[in-house]
């Protein structure tokens, strides 16, 4: 199978979508002939013009209600935020109207947006630009959080996302663009709310999210040479969360850790916890459940500082060996 | 002689709404007063001439989003008393089946995108809703009412620009009623017009008197041309006045009675229209009192129909959070 990035399979499944269906077009930022901030949109102004890759003014607050009503209306547009951090100027539309509109209306009305959007740590674009607040998402009823951690999940988590008829707010990683693999080139669907094991193990599972599912694979792969045996779970969409796969894999190891980016507190790895330790594999534990996540800091510039911001190999491995003592 | 406008292509029936609204705003009033019905409400007595000058010239394809003080624009565009008085009373026939409430009610069959809490929150709705219209090609324009306090909102100056630039059919209209909440414009804006905010947009802009219905009609004509013609939106000033106060919990310590009377005395909408109605030989005293006389029997029959009406079935508290 040929291999392409996580970009390319980003920018595959959004072109691939256009192409079959003429509601859906992108809007954003510096998304025409500029490529998008990242480039994941190069060349698709190009080739579906401006009306269908709609290069917008610098105005997070109107473009994020603008992809609102023209969805309410019939179309199914993508909004790309440049930046996840900006997320905060298109709240007010996310969380108040995108979210809310059916239920205020009694079950009248589609909202199908996707709003794809980079978030994490690592590329040294400070505190501003770096942040993983992903779980402020996950807590508003009526929206849909996926995160993927690869580019065959990107692809098909993608495609599922634009044909979903509810709001989904699709979690990119700056430093997961890059990453290859083999993706098939003709169109597929993840179904959303459907987690994958991406390495069985016996030992100990991790739960881990985003760049963190690479990270905690590297960790497992050394640990592996220790004699540890590591199954790592990546939950993929943390709205439908998929419980049975996690409950099932900590079932059969008996240890969990929670690997994610965004600062520990109040972050999504706690709501992992507690649909462990609320469900009858409490009783199966034979350690406490632990999580890992990001410092209680806003990322840093300096690169080692920012390096220590968030979990990385080293770290995950420590914590797992603390764990199997 | 008082000039009417040649848009109102029907001026008995757009009488009958003007009056339809203030009477199921003051059934509402007092529904509430009788504990009825709960949570707040936000009345738009003395503002009937911007929401019926509006929606009267707008075709049924055309679109409206509406704001917290909305009941008005509802009505207007064809929303029914009856299922919006049930949604008030939180019933299952309501437009909303209850979840919805004053704020919320919607009826999108009738091209009407909603109300909308957020003060602004529908302006960048709206610009979307006739992205849809250019880029399908369909024709319809999109009006969306907010008020003055909106026009502070940077959501307002985003979305101007945002049509602007994209050209799109959209119709601003702000119901400038001299107070956003407590708030006055004049301590608030600091300029003398709010539709000189369309000069930054490069858009036509025009203040109106929002309680004259023919000066209503006539620049909503003009925008509603201007919009299918390709030419894009423009924002209207209608300078109104809620009799009422924000909400119910308003005392209305911020605004003198003198103020109040003279709009209510000599600035009446309805008043006003049957004064030029009259005067131009269009309407009788007869048919005026037949008109109240069906207004009154079709308030009578939403709020029996809304008191008739069912609670929501407990289960439905979990449904429609999804499609």
């Amino acid at each position: 199978m040929r291999e392409i990035t996580y970009l390319e399979a980003v920018k595959e499944a959004m072109i691939q979508e256009m192409k079959e269906n003429d509601d859906v077009f992108i809007m954003g930022e510096d998304i025409g002939i500029y490529g998008g901030a990242f480039g994941v949109t190069n060349g698709m102004f190009e080739e579906f013009g401006p009306e269908r890759v709609r290069n917008t003014p610098i105005s997070e607050s109107a473009i994020s209600g603008c992809v609102i009503g023209a969805a309410v209306t019939g179309m199914r547009p993508i909004l790309e935020l440049q930046f996840s951090d900006f997320i905060t100027i298109a709240t007010d539309n996310i969380a108040n109207q995108a979210a809310k509109l059916r239920y205020m209306f009694g079950g009248k009305g589609k909202v199908p947006i996707v709003v794809r959007t980079p978030g994490g740590s690592g590329a040294g674009f400070a505190a501003q630009h770096s942040q993983s607040l992903e779980a402020w998402m996950t807590h508003i009823p009526g929206l849909k959080v996926v995160q993927p951690s690869s580019p065959y999940d990107a692809k098909g988590l993608l495609k599922a996302a634009i044909d979903e008829d509810n709001p989904v707010m699709f979690y990119e990683h700056k430093l997961l663009y890059g990453t290859r693999e083999g993706v098939p080139e003709e169109s597929y669907t993840i179904p959303l709310g459907k987690a994958e094991t991406k390495k069985e193990g016996k030992d100990l599972t991790i739960v881990a999210t985003g760049i963190m599912v690479q990270r905690s694979l590297k960790a497992a792969e050394l640990l592996s040479k220790e004699g540890v045996n590591i199954e790592v779970v990546d939950p993929r969409t943390l709205v439908p969360l998929d419980k049975d796969t996690i409950l099932h894999s900590v079932k059969k190891t008996g240890r969990v850790l929670i690997v994610y980016e965004a600062v520990k507190r109040s972050g999504y790895g706690a709501e992992i916890a507690s649909v462990i330790a609320e469900s009858d594999v409490f009783d199966y534990l034979d350690a406490p459940i632990m999580r890992l996540g990001g410092e209680e800091v806003p990322i840093p510039y300096n690169p080692e500082l920012e390096r220590k911001a968030v979990p990385q190999v080293d770290t995950i491995m420590d914590a797992v060996k603390e764990m199997m003592i | 002689m008082a000039r009417l406008s040649k848009a109102i292509k029907d001026p008995k029936k757009t009488l009958y709404q003007m009056i339809l609204i203030r009477s199921f705003e003051e059934k509402v009033e007092q529904l509430f007063q009788q504990g009825k019905i709960h949570g707040t409400m936000h009345l738009c007595i003395g503002q009937e001439a911007t929401a019926v000058g509006v929606c009267s010239l707008l075709d049924n394809q055309d679109k409206i989003i509406s704001t917290h003080r909305g009941h008005g624009h509802c009505i207007a565009k064809g929303t029914k008393v009856d299922r919006m008085m049930a949604e008030l009373l939180g019933k299952e026939t309501g437009y909303c089946k209850g979840k919805g409430g004053s704020m919320h009610i919607a009826d999108l069959d009738k091209g009407n995108l909603g109300a909308n809490g957020i003060v602004a929150g529908g302006l960048p709705i709206a610009v979307g809703a006739a992205l849809t219209s250019h880029m399908k090609n369909l024709g319809y324009v999109v009006c969306c009412f907010f008020g003055d306090g909106a026009t502070n909102e940077g959501a307002f100056h985003e979305a101007l620009n945002l049509a602007s630039i994209w050209n799109l059919p959209v119709i601003f209209f702000c119901e400038n009623n001299k107070y956003a909440m407590s708030g006055s414009t004049d301590d608030m804006i600091n300029i003398q017009k709010i539709a000189d905010r369309s000069k930054s947009y490069g858009i036509p802009g025009i203040t109106i008197d929002g309680n004259n219905i023919n000066e209503v009609a006539d620049a909503i004509d003009t925008a509603i041309k201007h919009a299918k013609n390709n030419k894009g939106p423009t924002l209207i000033e209608a300078e109104t006045y809620r009799w009422r106060g924000h909400s119910r919990s308003d005392a209305r310590k911020y605004r003198d009675r003198e103020e109040e009377k003279e709009w209510r005395d000599n600035r009446d909408p309805i008043a006003l229209f049957i004064e030029q109605l009259k005067e131009n030989n269009i309407l009788t005293d007869g048919e005026l009192e037949d008109i109240k006389k069906r207004v009154i029997e079709e308030i009578e029959e939403a709020v029996k129909f809304a008191e008739d009406s069912v609670e929501p079935s407990i289960n439905s508290l979990k449904e429609d959070i999804y499609a």
